[in-house]
């Protein structure tokens, strides 16, 4: 069957960029990059306040230029880009149904490389009681109204979440004439560090851990919201929600497909080479597990399209591979299974773990049942967590982290 | 609100529908082909702003309504209406046909009478089935199954567009739909004269099709009042797309005398939703959802069928249905003042609405005013947005797509917008496009869609920049 790629990367952020131009890199004919949106960078396009590229190009860029510099770098790699294309399913033998303003097309590649990234969770899927009213919104929703149409979805939002990604999301407020209510935590700690924790106090805006938005109010628009704070309700007027973090990979064309997704990472399960189950696709960047930095995903991303440079140039190895399993509170690990590579360097040289909740005990990792690392400690949530990949843990058949929680 | 009153050019029709929901819509269809001039007030932004934007969008057969009952005549005549034009209007059938399942010993010895029932109504396609059998058809279900009846003729349609298309179709006959449109006051001497938000209003004939409001409207029209509205929420989870696979049929529960109970039913547009509640409440505005009883749904949705249980939440939702103080559909004629009420259509009516227009049109004609049929029948094609049949975003030259999640074209956004019946609010441009309903709930296309619709919508997306709040 003949080909339209040697590598089709689906998704043009950090992690499918840098893939394409490491392959080129290694001599990879022909590569193309296939991403949705009108230009390339995937989320750091909205994001106006992190700085990106410091690592990876030597300098800072700010929202849309890191784009602009992804696009640059892709094309003089002579990577094809092909933008306005979104894919709409994956088959399991590698043909890529995409559709853009030239209609319905299938593009078959030797490889695919899934880099889709992570969105945050809206309202809906966060089961969050109340009204339905407009001004609901994520802070990737309100960053796209003001860097791409000069718009504000709310003035007086009430701001949930304290990941660093909710620092940004006060901070857009603010820049753009926004007051925001309050900002709340469920939780009795933030998930980001300081200075998270004393920023929403310092900008003026009050920072209430331990409570819960409970109600939402409004007809059309948002009215008030009820929050739980120190076990008693309270209810603040406000027009409108701004739901910050729990980032989920933007995984579904996998979930559709018959190749599914990993329970624990919510996106498609890799081995150390980012390969997944499915050898014929390869995966990197967040849509492997949210949620990382940009330059965090663009090495990945680099990392991955090194692996697959070496892959595509043999036949498409084997399927079989061995689960990394886990105990509780762990809520995922990337790679998420091993198998047997010939391939003289791998992908992933450091498991990446995330807890699902503070604990306190050891964790451990056990190779065919005989613990090879262990490590005592507070594990947060949201926070990577790395433990070296063994050199025997491709070989084995039971890999599995441990834990013993001490209350 | 605005009050114009006496300046205003007189506007006088032969019959004033009241309440945009569907029933509303397919009476304005069917008076506007029989030739009257319509007029159909809606309070709210858009169509189907009350009961009818949530429900579960089946197209019953009326296998399980009472006996003999006038739910179950308006059912049927209503269904067989939809099977028969909904070619010409563009409107789609997804046959998905329905297992009525027994989860136990109490709920199989009621199968039997059930599928009695079913005949009785006239419903031939009907089959009992061991649990075996049925997990056979439908292996996603859970093998704590005990028994099933399958109902081939239980069918899923797009529950928006077709009221949107009884509606554009009488607006090409000529009907005027006026939206943000309250009845306040109507007196009867010799024909209408109603108050309304909009100024007042002049009709032969009435129809009350107001729905959660049904009682009020009555009231207001100086009826005495013949039955109460009580609101009952139903609160439903949808399920990514990925769980269409596990369940391509409708899973209907055995019914309770209070409710059809807690449906596992695919959509037109390929996902699945679990629900709804039955919740009595007084409010006929708020529909909340609640934490819990989502997570309640989701349990039972895996309960049902194993798989659904790692399957992402896409949208929550919840409506009131108009219940009224009894069971069986609230239907009243008063010829002396050319009146009609189709009141209490709690949960059958998207199946019987084109039904209840028929009846109303029958009891129309006793009221002894000729209308005379018009000359043509304008064609009509809705825009499709079942995924059964191609979409808009297959067909090359496109454009471009807005919303990635459910795969909608700029040009069908601004096709809705640019319609006979354009939607109203932002929930009205959801059920016509479908914008913004998927999995990511506007994460990517929200800010874009608020650019599109500027000054379009009664309550816009975005503040202005600058605004003080």
């Amino acid at each position: 069957m003949s080909e339209n790629a040697d590598v089709i990367v689906v998704g043009g952020g950090p992690s499918g960029v840098a893939a394409a131009i490491e392959l080129r890199r290694r001599g990879v004919r022909k590569v193309v990059i296939l991403d949705r949106e009108p230009y390339l960078g995937g989320a750091t396009r909205h994001c106006s306040h992190s700085p990106f590229g410091m690592l990876e190009f030597g300098r800072m860029y700010f929202g849309a230029s890191y784009g602009r510099k992804l696009e640059q770098e892709a094309r003089k790699a002579d990577v094809e880009v092909r933008t306005g294309h979104s894919v709409v399913k994956l088959a399991y033998d590698g043909e890529v149904t995409v559709t853009s303003h030239r209609g319905l097309e299938t593009l078959r590649a030797r490889r695919i490389m899934y880099a889709t990234g992570a969105r945050e969770k809206p309202r809906s899927a966060r089961l969050l009681s109340g009204d339905r009213p407009i001004g609901v919104v994520t802070t990737g929703t309100l960053q796209t109204y003001v860097a791409f149409h000069g718009l504000l979805p709310f003035r007086r939002p009430l701001i949930v979440g304290s990941e660093l990604v909710s620092l940004s999301a006060a901070l857009t407020c603010l820049t753009h004439g926004a007051r925001p209510v309050a900002m709340i935590e469920p939780r009795s700690h933030t998930l980001a560090r300081a200075p998270l924790t004393w920023f929403p106090t310092l900008v003026g805006i009050p920072f209430y851990q331990s409570t819960e938005l409970v109600d939402i109010k409004g007809r059309a628009r948002v009215e008030a919201v009820t929050i739980r704070r120190n076990g008693s309700l309270e209810t603040l007027e406000c027009d409108g929600v701004l739901l910050t973090g729990q980032f989920t990979p933007e995984s579904s064309l996998f979930l559709q497909s018959t190749m599914g997704i990993d329970a624990g990472s919510c996106g498609p399960a890799v081995d150390q080479d980012g390969r997944s189950a499915n050898p014929m696709y390869f995966a990197g960047g967040n849509v492997l597990r949210a949620v990382e930095t940009g330059g965090w995903a663009f090495r990945e991303g680099r990392s991955v399209g090194a692996a697959l440079a070496l892959d595509v140039k043999r036949d498409v190895g084997p399927s079989e591979h061995v689960p990394v399993t886990f105990d509780d509170p762990v809520k995922l690990v990337v790679p998420n299974i091993l198998r047997r590579s010939s391939l003289e360097t791998a992908a992933f040289t450091q498991f990446q773990l995330r807890f699902v909740r503070r604990a306190i005990g050891v964790l451990t990792l056990e190779i065919e049942g005989r613990v090879i690392w262990s490590k005592r400690g507070q594990w947060m949530p949201e926070r990577r967590i790395q433990v070296p990949i063994p050199p025997t843990a491709q070989r084995a058949q039971q890999v599995h982290f441990g834990f013993r929680e001490e209350l | 609100m605005v009050f114009v009153t006496e300046n205003q050019p007189k506007r006088s029709y032969d019959v004033a529908v009241i309440g945009a929901g569907v029933v509303g819509c397919a009476v304005a269809r069917r008076f506007a082909l029989a030739g009257a001039k319509v007029v159909l007030i809606e309070k709210g932004a858009d169509i189907l702003s009350g009961a009818s934007k949530a429900n579960s969008a089946i197209l019953h057969t009326g296998f399980d309504a009472p006996a003999d009952s006038l739910e179950l005549e308006l059912v049927r005549a209503g269904r067989q209406e939809y099977l028969e034009v909904r070619e010409s209007l563009g409107l789609n059938l997804v046959k998905t046909g329905a297992l009525v399942c027994a989860w136990n010993n109490i709920e199989d010895s009621k199968l039997a009478s059930i599928e009695v029932q079913g005949r009785e109504n006239g419903v031939s396609e009907l089959r009992l089935l061991t649990g075996a059998q049925a997990r056979s058809i439908l292996p996603s279900l859970s093998d704590r199954l005990v028994a099933a009846v399958e109902v081939s003729g239980e069918h899923v349609i797009d529950p928006w567009s077709a009221p949107l298309a009884y509606l554009t179709q009488a607006v090409k006959l000529g009907a005027t739909f006026l939206r943000s449109t309250e009845l306040l006051e109507g007196s009867f001497d010799g024909f209408w004269k109603l108050q309304t938000t909009s100024g007042p209003i002049e009709a032969q004939s009435v129809v009350n099709t107001a729905g959660l409001y049904g009682d009020v409207v009555d009231q207001r029209l100086g009826f005495a009042q013949e039955f109460q509205i009580k609101p009952r929420k139903g609160q439903f989870v949808v399920l990514d797309k990925a769980a269409f696979k596990h369940v391509p049929t409708i899973i209907l529960p055995v019914p309770t005398e209070i409710t059809k109970g807690i449906v596992v039913c695919p959509t037109a547009f390929g996902n699945v939703l679990v629900g709804p509640t039955a919740e009595e409440q007084d409010d006929r505005v708020r529909a909340t959802v609640e934490e819990d009883t989502l997570k309640s749904l989701l349990k039972r949705g895996a309960e049902i069928v194993p798989a659904l249980a790692n399957i992402p939440v896409t949208a929550v939702y919840a409506g009131l249905r108009p219940a009224s103080d009894s069971k069986a559909y609230r239907v009243f004629s008063r010829p002396e003042r050319r009146a009609i009420t189709l009141g209490g259509i709690r949960s059958t009516g998207l199946s019987s609405a084109l039904g209840l227009a028929q009846h109303a049109l029958k009891l129309h004609a006793e009221f002894g005013s000729g209308l005379s049929e018009p000359q043509s029948i304008p064609s009509l094609c809705m825009p499709n947005l079942t995924e059964t049949c191609e979409r808009d975003w297959q067909r090359p030259d496109h454009g471009e797509i807005v919303c990635h999640c459910e795969l909608v074209t700029k040009r069908e956004i601004e096709a809705a917008l640019e319609s006979e019946v354009p939607p109203g609010d932002f929930g009205g441009l959801r059920r016509r496009t479908r914008a913004g309903m998927g999995r990511c709930q506007g994460f990517y296309c929200n800010a874009k869609l608020a650019e599109m619709t500027k000054g379009k919508l009664a309550t816009p997306l975005a503040v202005e920049e600058g605004d003080q709040a």
